[in-house]
């Protein structure tokens, strides 16, 4: 696994020379500094609405540069044709693959210690409170439920037929299961059967990311969950991670270079 | 060929002629919308009252902490929103252990629209999002809903409930009758013909600005405006009634004028689920109404 590392660096130099990152950076800053100039009755202490919008706009940012830097990777290789000098290496296509996930999760991971970096300045000036442990919780969490948007996207990328479709499917695919995941085995419920067993089988399939989405506790300053919590959900992303890195290894295993 | 000069005279005189002759057309047109309440009307049209409804649902929701129903949880149909209830109604205090946070689940608790958790995944994942009824207790956290409320008002001027349930907030809360008495005003501008607007700024000149006289006559002008648009209706809003013929009692009483709040009383008195005690009411204020005979005259 030695060379697993060399080839998580070079993914993470990639996304940081490209332009992604900085332009919904700069973005979520603007817009948050923009709605935080807006003062409603008077009262600067006011928090909570500009944390919600600030929290949203991490999300979809993380969500687009984990999907769009991801879905690019092994097609741009194959393309470029670099992937042959490469697997000339005494490199294994499992290390590819486990590389190239590694690379774009810890970019994911460094941007998202910046948004959130940004986001307890935003919210300190107005609370004057730092609730750290809260913020290592979402932070984390939201990093797990990256893992298994990374891996998703890193097994879709060798399915679907082009970086494009595969990252608009996954976003769809993510952006629904954060909405309805939770709500399935309601919606079962109420289904004849055969659906409802369908629907509830879906329901146990599918990977909760939504589970990973502590916004509401930290914009409400509830207390931090408990840990067994976080550990049992960490667990959870990692055994999704694995199941999708899997599925990309499977499918790249035997997959003509060219 | 003319000088361009001249041309370009000619036409800058036909461009202001034809511009003075549109414009008041323009203007007399139904079609117009620069009457309609600026930029938020001419971008989202009639939409914005179902944003304006939305954000007066998402203040509720600050209200709970977050701990707020979706389309696909068990609604629990209720006439009224605790927040809007708060605003209206004395609060019954309620015990601090109700009130205490925990996003923890343990067995026995008060699931709310939740229902008991339907599987194990259900169970888990109630950690993860505020999964208990809690209410904004603190004075410092009501302030949080304002903004959604200010939206709100700014999105639909017509939502008469959202400017008298910012302007309790920010009287009773915050402590800010002044900013409050501003906001209903500029509803009352919007909302000209609103009994409940003239209801809340009469309780901030009785409550706030102790000023009885001023807050009568507000509950007077709002209780002709009831009449005026709620005699005749089926189901009238009897809540808001029985409201203002308990302020007017309450100030009558304050100003001595037992005669009147006798009046009050006696239609008080059929709307009241709770006559007796009305009438005893009544029947203080009569005593008082009756001068007491003095003691007889003494010898010269």
């Amino acid at each position: 696994m030695n060379a697993v590392w060399p080839i998580a660096t070079v993914v993470v130099k990639e996304l940081y020379r490209r332009k992604d990152f900085y332009v919904l950076f700069v973005l979520t800053a603007l817009i948050t500094l923009l709605m935080g100039s807006v003062t409603f009755f008077h009262d600067d202490r006011i928090a909570r609405y500009l944390k919600e919008l600030c929290l949203l706009l991490i999300w979809v940012s993380t969500l687009v540069i984990a999907i769009t830097a991801t879905a690019r990777q092994l097609p741009a290789e194959r393309e470029q044709r670099t992937i042959l000098p490469l697997l000339a290496k005494p490199v294994s296509r499992g290390e590819v693959v486990v590389g190239k996930f590694l690379g774009c999760w810890l970019a994911c991971g460094v941007a998202l210690v910046v948004f959130y970096l940004f986001f307890g300045v935003v919210s300190a000036t107005r609370e004057h409170a730092w609730p750290l442990t809260n913020y290592f919780q979402a932070l984390w969490l939201q990093w797990c439920m990256l893992a298994i948007v990374v891996a998703m996207s890193l097994a879709g990328s060798l399915v679907f037929a082009a970086p494009s479709s595969n990252a608009t499917i996954v976003f769809l695919v993510a952006s629904a299961i954060l909405l309805v995941g939770r709500h399935l085995n309601t919606v079962a419920l109420t289904l004849p059967e055969p659906a409802q067993t369908l629907v509830y089988a879906l329901y146990f399939a599918l990977p909760h990311l939504e589970l990973f989405d502590l916004r509401d506790l930290l914009v409400h300053d509830w207390a931090p969950i408990a840990w067994w919590a976080w550990a049992a959900a960490t667990l959870y992303a990692l055994a999704y991670t694995w199941v999708f890195l899997l599925v990309a290894w499977l499918s790249f295993r035997r997959r003509p270079l060219v | 060929m003319p000088s361009p000069y001249l041309v370009l005279v000619f036409l800058l005189t036909v461009c202001v002629s034809l511009a003075t002759w549109l414009q008041p057309h323009y203007l007399a047109w139904g079609g117009s919308r620069t009457g309609d309440g600026g930029l938020l009307a001419t971008l989202l049209g009639e939409s914005r009252r179902l944003f304006a409804a939305q954000f007066f649902f998402k203040a509720d929701a600050y209200f709970h902490s977050g701990f707020y129903p979706t389309i696909f949880d068990n609604q629990i149909v209720e006439k009224e929103l605790h927040m809007s209830e708060e605003s209206e109604a004395a609060r019954t205090p309620r015990p601090p252990e109700a009130e205490a946070r925990t996003t923890q689940w343990s067995p026995g608790e008060d699931y709310g629209f939740l229902g008991s958790p339907k599987d194990w995944l259900d169970r888990f994942s109630r950690n993860f999002f505020p999964s208990r009824h809690t209410h904004l207790e603190q004075k410092s956290e009501a302030r949080e809903i304002l903004p959604w409320l200010r939206l709100s008002t700014w999105l639909d001027p017509h939502r008469v409930e959202s400017y008298t349930v910012a302007a309790f907030w920010l009287r009773t809360r915050l402590g800010r009758p002044e900013l409050a008495a501003q906001l209903l005003h500029e509803g009352w501008r919007a909302n000209p013909d609103s009994y409940e607007i003239l209801l809340a700024l009469g309780r901030i000149d009785e409550e706030n600005r102790h000023d009885p006289v001023r807050a009568h006559n507000l509950y007077a002008l709002a209780l002709r405006k009831w009449h005026r648009q709620q005699d005749g209706n089926a189901e009238p809003d009897l809540y808001t009634y029985r409201e203002l013929l308990g302020h007017l009692v309450l100030v009558d009483e304050k100003q001595g004028d037992w005669a009147e709040a006798v009046q009050y009383l006696t239609l008080l008195k059929k709307i009241s689920p709770n006559p007796a005690a009305i009438q005893r009411q009544i029947d203080e204020a009569r005593a008082k109404l009756t001068p007491a005979p003095g003691p007889a005259p003494g010898p010269p």
